[in-house]
């Protein structure tokens, strides 16, 4: 469904941020992007989504390219970015403006309730925990239905607990439309509990070092002890992605 | 699992205290008060002499006087007109040219220069050429009020423009704004803050110009009392002109802000507890 190939990013300072990057994913798959810091990752979501076209190759969605921000296409940016002038239910009603009064303010409130946040409604951002703001966000990426959702690390700024809560909630979510998702993270073990297939990608320049499918029955269970072997293998390939180009090649992927 | 925050918040507003504005309003007034009643004892029991400086009460008196005959209705109605006119114009071109050169890349490289390069002239020093050219009535002292009134609202606009948060904009591309959209539901609530300020900024110095206007030559106008005052020696004429200034300023101020405060109640600055 969405095809990523051959895609080089380099930014107007010269920097190579992306070389020869390929991925497909498939319709209702769940993807995550791990990477250390700086790897393009942010990068690479906003040349999916739109925002910014890469230098050389294609990015396309069911056959067309994308070159500019699609409605199919949504975005939960690594912050909330919700406009600190419009209260809650405002802000989400951003993404389907285009619909009816009366039916932008059922979809607006069926969706701040899918998140947790009726009760909510009137309220101004400033009022809200991190947490919650972000819940917002996801909202407002929500409500246009869109065929694929892109999310920047939208957890990462969570304790560990609201993070799990809200992990399980995503895929609570995903299951109403069942979109296609690709996900930040610098978490593995969120990865590991939201995505049929997790992509780890190393720097200089951004690209693909490995990808791995684990065969993991859902609903996953953190503490499960083939969960926490894939988590130390990803583990092992992250710190060799990061480890730059030093030739230090012989560190021991960490296998249990 | 869901667990996530379902529970009920109490309807906006309804556990907080009574709040008791008027004594906090109050404070402001107990140290200009406490001054004058000093200086109107001090000059009643004759420890000083009330010539130069007319107490309080001679100060009132020679307004009452003024309006009683009309003529301080007259002057206030004179200012208050050059006031409006020169701020209504100066705001109508710092907002259209500071809206053109924050939105638009050319038409800031083409005006910005040379407005910032205007800007370091004082306007007082375009009052000689001002009057060589429209005169000495009306026409010059609206303009120099304008001139005064433009560069706040044009630097503020233009810059707030360009400061407006990438970010915020990049929402605006996600969902696919038009250029119209982006101006109505972006940019223009997230420079109305800084916009408002400069036109409380502007209309100070608006009132600040038009003494300066009415000093050039006017034969009504609280300025001219001023002048007035000081040529037939009479400092409690001066004194009742400047009261009426500040009473005034401090109204129309009072005005702008209370209007433009219903349109950012949505700010989070840190005087919004209060
Ligand atoms: N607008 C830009 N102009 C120039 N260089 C940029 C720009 N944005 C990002 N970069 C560079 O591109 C590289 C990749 O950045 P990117 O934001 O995609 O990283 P990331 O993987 O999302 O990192 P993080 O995990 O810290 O968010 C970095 O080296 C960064 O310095
Ligand atoms: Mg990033």
């Amino acid at each position: 469904m969405l095809s990523i190939s051959n895609v080089d990013k380099r930014y107007p300072n010269g920097l190579l941020a992306l070389a020869g990057l390929d991925l497909a994913v498939a319709e209702g798959e769940i993807l995550a992007i791990v990477g250390g810091s700086g790897c393009g990752k942010s990068t690479l979501l906003r040349l999916i989504s739109g925002l910014d076209t890469p230098t050389a190759g294609t990015v396309g969605l069911e056959g067309t390219p994308v070159r500019a921000p699609r409605p199919e296409i949504g975005l939960v940016f690594q912050e909330p970015r919700l406009m600190p002038w419009l209260t809650i239910d405002q802000n989400v009603a951003f993404g389907i403006r285009h619909l009816p009064v009366v039916e932008q303010k059922a979809r607006v409130s069926e969706t701040l309730a899918r998140v947790g946040l009726a009760s909510h409604v009137g309220h101004w951002p400033r009022e809200l925990s991190g947490g919650q703001a972000q819940r917002v966000a996801l909202a407002r990426a929500l409500v246009g239905r869109p065929k694929v959702l892109l999310l920047d690390e939208p957890f990462s700024a969570l304790d560990a607990l609201t993070r799990s809560d809200l992990q399980d909630h995503l895929l609570e979510l995903w299951a109403y439309d069942r979109p296609t998702m690709i996900l930040v993270t610098h978490d593995i073990e969120e990865a590991l509990v939201l995505a049929d297939r997790v992509v780890v990608m190393q720097p200089d320049p951004g690209r693909v070092r490995v990808e791995v499918t684990p065969p993991l029955a859902r609903p996953r269970d953190r503490l499960d002890t083939e969960f926490l072997e894939w988590k130390y293998r990803l583990l092992g390939e992250l710190d060799h992605a990061s480890r730059r180009k030093t030739g230090d090649e012989t560190f021991p992927a960490v296998a249990i | 699992m869901s667990s996530v925050d379902s529970v009920a918040v109490p309807s906006r507003g309804a556990a907080l205290p009574p709040r008791r504005v008027g004594a906090k309003w109050l404070i402001g007034f107990i140290l200009p008060l406490g001054l004058a009643l000093a200086w109107e004892t001090a000059v009643a029991l004759k420890w000083a002499d009330g010539r130069l400086l007319p107490t309080p009460s001679r100060v009132i008196g020679t307004l009452v006087g003024l309006a009683r005959t009309g003529e301080l209705t007259a002057h206030v109605l004179a200012t208050l007109q050059r006031v409006a006119l020169g701020f209504g114009f100066g705001v109508t071109a710092g907002t259209v040219l500071g809206a053109v050169s924050g939105y638009w890349t050319l038409a800031r490289r083409l005006i910005d220069p040379m407005l910032q390069a205007l800007r370091n002239i004082p306007s007082i020093a375009w009052v000689p050429m001002f009057i060589l050219w429209f005169g000495i009535f009306e026409t010059s002292k609206v303009i120099l009020i304008a001139v005064g009134v433009f560069f706040p609202i044009y630097l503020s606009l233009s810059g707030a423009i360009l400061g407006v948060d990438r970010k915020l904009v990049e929402v605006g591309r996600i969902f696919r704004f038009s250029h119209r959209e982006m101006i109505t539901r972006i940019l223009l609530p997230a420079t109305l803050p800084a916009y408002v300020i400069s036109l409380r900024s502007g209309l100070g110095l608006g009132w600040m110009f038009v003494v300066a206007a009415e000093f050039m030559g006017a034969e009504e106008g609280l300025g001219f009392l001023l002048v007035d005052g000081q040529q037939t020696g009479r400092p409690a004429v001066i004194l009742a002109s400047i009261t009426a200034f500040a009473v005034l300023g401090k109204i129309t101020d009072w005005l702008l802000a209370s209007v433009s405060a219903r349109f950012l109640t949505w700010q989070d600055s840190f005087k919004a507890a209060e």
